[in-house]
């Protein structure tokens, strides 16, 4: 059984479309990114999974259930991070966590999640005295104190410092290694790559291109831009196969110092498929 | 199920705790209603046993002010503040957040009601013990309506209107509440209307008169439980 089925999905605000008609499918155990632009219907996805915004139509299976109707049984079983759960209560951070790993059956301890999204310095501390990039801790670590089968996260690492994305990589690769299903939105295209096993990127309410972080948007046959210096001139080609260019330059014997070869990153190619769509 | 809600019961009274001086603060305006009506004849009562009429109406409008106001400012304001969201994010159920509120504020409530009803002992009311166990049954049943409402309201305005309209429809019930005044008779309609008016009344019955409660103070009061909570239950929105 997939983690996640979702076919034609459909969310109107009051008269216009948010979500327009959504395949999905995410297998268990997989890591899968979902990018599109502000306002793309990202969180609203997200947040119908979840079960916490109702749908206008389409069939939707999480975890083998229905999430508008799913008990309290299904949501011990997953952990969310909602986009905009800014919190300023009056608590610490060890409290929140404790009281919130009371809530599922076999919870990790709070000191071990807190250690895990590196806030032990920060435990002792109210919630509304922790810094932006804190306090989206407190949230992840809430998010996985239940050992959820199935993670949620909408944007997660928005205002993380460098050094507490890449602990955050970290904590989800094992997470992902211990069997856990992770869907993530994010506006990050490294994060993406570095992460997603899977990834579709949302404009407009539709999915517009779906792949792994390699072939998405035909990345993989988009071919390479080969660049080298002859003389003072800047000689550039475009090619499908580089392979017999390079070969002919390495016989001919130009300067290879110059050289480059760059194939499409994953930004150009989401900035492409973002853009063919206006 | 229940060691759900019993953990979120005993965080709400921790939160409760921490914001100690509005608990004590909430209480001032009955306690000075309390001296103000109840030893002095600033306002026209429709008895001599001024303390008799006065304390037990204090003692409604003490729960109305938690149960109902506070519980609907704090509520809005948890829900702006994104902590209800985050909640809802967890097998925290509706209901059993609901449930949860309800039953924190009747423990605040138990309090609250302690103190005033000391106070008003220290200055000469005597209350009929034995009667105790109906007044606290209506307590309860006003509890509960005015929570209802107050999450309802909490849950279907900003928090601003939220404050805005806990407040005045505190002022409202406390002007014809029956409280430092006698309350427009209104038959038994009045008792439906104005759910401070019915509760002080049954307090006033029992616990100064030791008699027993109208049977339509009662079913009024039932009422009110059933209709604001199921309201609440229904349309309650985490964020
Ligand atoms: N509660 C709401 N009421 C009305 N419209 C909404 C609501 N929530 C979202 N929308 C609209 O639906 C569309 C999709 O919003 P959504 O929040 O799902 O986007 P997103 O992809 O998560 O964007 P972002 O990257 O900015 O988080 C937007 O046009 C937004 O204005
Ligand atoms: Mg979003």
């Amino acid at each position: 059984m997939e983690a996640i089925e979702v076919t034609g999905l459909r969310k109107t605000y009051q008269g216009r479309e948010a979500v327009a008609g959504i395949d999905l499918v995410v297998a268990r155990g997989e890591i899968f990114a979902l990018l599109g632009p502000n306002g793309a219907g990202k969180t609203t996805t997200v947040e119908i999974l979840e079960g916490h915004r109702r749908r206008n139509g389409g069939d939707v299976r999480v975890l083998g259930e229905d999430p508008g109707t799913a008990g309290r049984s299904w949501r011990s079983r997953i952990g969310i991070v909602l986009q905009d759960a800014d919190d300023a209560a009056d608590l610490t951070v060890t409290e929140m966590v404790r009281h919130v790993a009371g809530f599922y059956p076999e919870p990790r301890t709070a000191d071990e999640v807190i250690e895990l999204v590196g806030l032990t310095a920060k435990k002792t501390s109210k919630i509304r005295t922790l810094s932006g990039g804190q306090r989206r801790r407190v949230d992840v670590a809430l998010g996985i104190v239940g050992r959820p089968e199935l993670l949620f996260l909408d944007e997660p690492t928005t205002g993380f410092d460098p050094e507490a994305r890449r602990q955050f990589w970290d904590l989800i690769r094992t997470l992902a290694g211990d069997g856990t299903t992770i869907l993530l939105t994010t506006h990050y295209l490294d994060e993406a790559e570095a992460l997603a096993d899977r990834l579709a990127v949302l404009a407009g309410g539709q999915i517009v291109a779906e792949g792994t972080p390699a072939t998405l948007g035909g990345r993989a046959a988009a071919g390479a831009k080969v660049s080298w210096q002859e003389g003072d001139r800047t000689r550039t080609e475009q090619l499908a196969d580089p392979t017999e260019l390079l070969r002919k330059l390495v016989a001919d014997g130009a300067d290879l110092r110059t050289l480059t070869v760059t194939r499409p990153t994953l930004e150009d190619t989401y900035l492409t498929l973002i853009g063919a769509r206006k | 199920m229940r060691t759900v809600i019993a953990r979120q019961i005993r965080m709400e009274l921790v939160l409760t705790a921490r914001r100690g001086e509005a608990v004590v603060l909430a209480m001032g305006v009955p306690l000075l209603v309390l001296l103000g009506a109840g030893l002095t004849h600033a306002t026209n009562l429709p008895t001599d046993d001024r303390l008799g009429f006065v304390v037990p109406g204090v003692l409604a409008l003490t729960v109305m002010s938690t149960a109902f106001t506070g519980q609907a400012i704090t509520t809005g304001y948890e829900r702006s503040y994104g902590v209800l969201k985050r909640l809802g994010a967890s097998p925290l159920t509706r209901p059993g957040l609901l449930l949860a509120k309800t039953a924190a504020v009747l423990v605040q409530i138990v309090f609250q009601v302690l103190f005033l009803g000391l106070v008003g002992v220290v200055v000469g009311w005597r209350p009929e013990l034995s009667h105790l166990l109906p007044a606290a049954g209506v307590t309860v049943l006003a509890a509960a309506g005015y929570s209802g409402l107050a999450l309802l309201l909490a849950s279907v305005l900003k928090p601003e209107t939220t404050t805005g309209a806990a407040t005045l429809i505190y002022v409202l019930m406390l002007s014809v509440g029956g409280i430092m005044f006698a309350a427009p008779d209104l038959g038994t309609a009045g008792w439906f209307l104005l759910p401070l008016a019915a509760h002080a009344e049954a307090l006033r019955d029992t616990l100064s008169g030791g008699g027993s409660i109208p049977l339509s103070i009662w079913l009024a009061l039932g009422a009110w439980a059933v209709v604001w909570l199921t309201a609440a239950a229904r349309k309650f929105r985490w964020e």
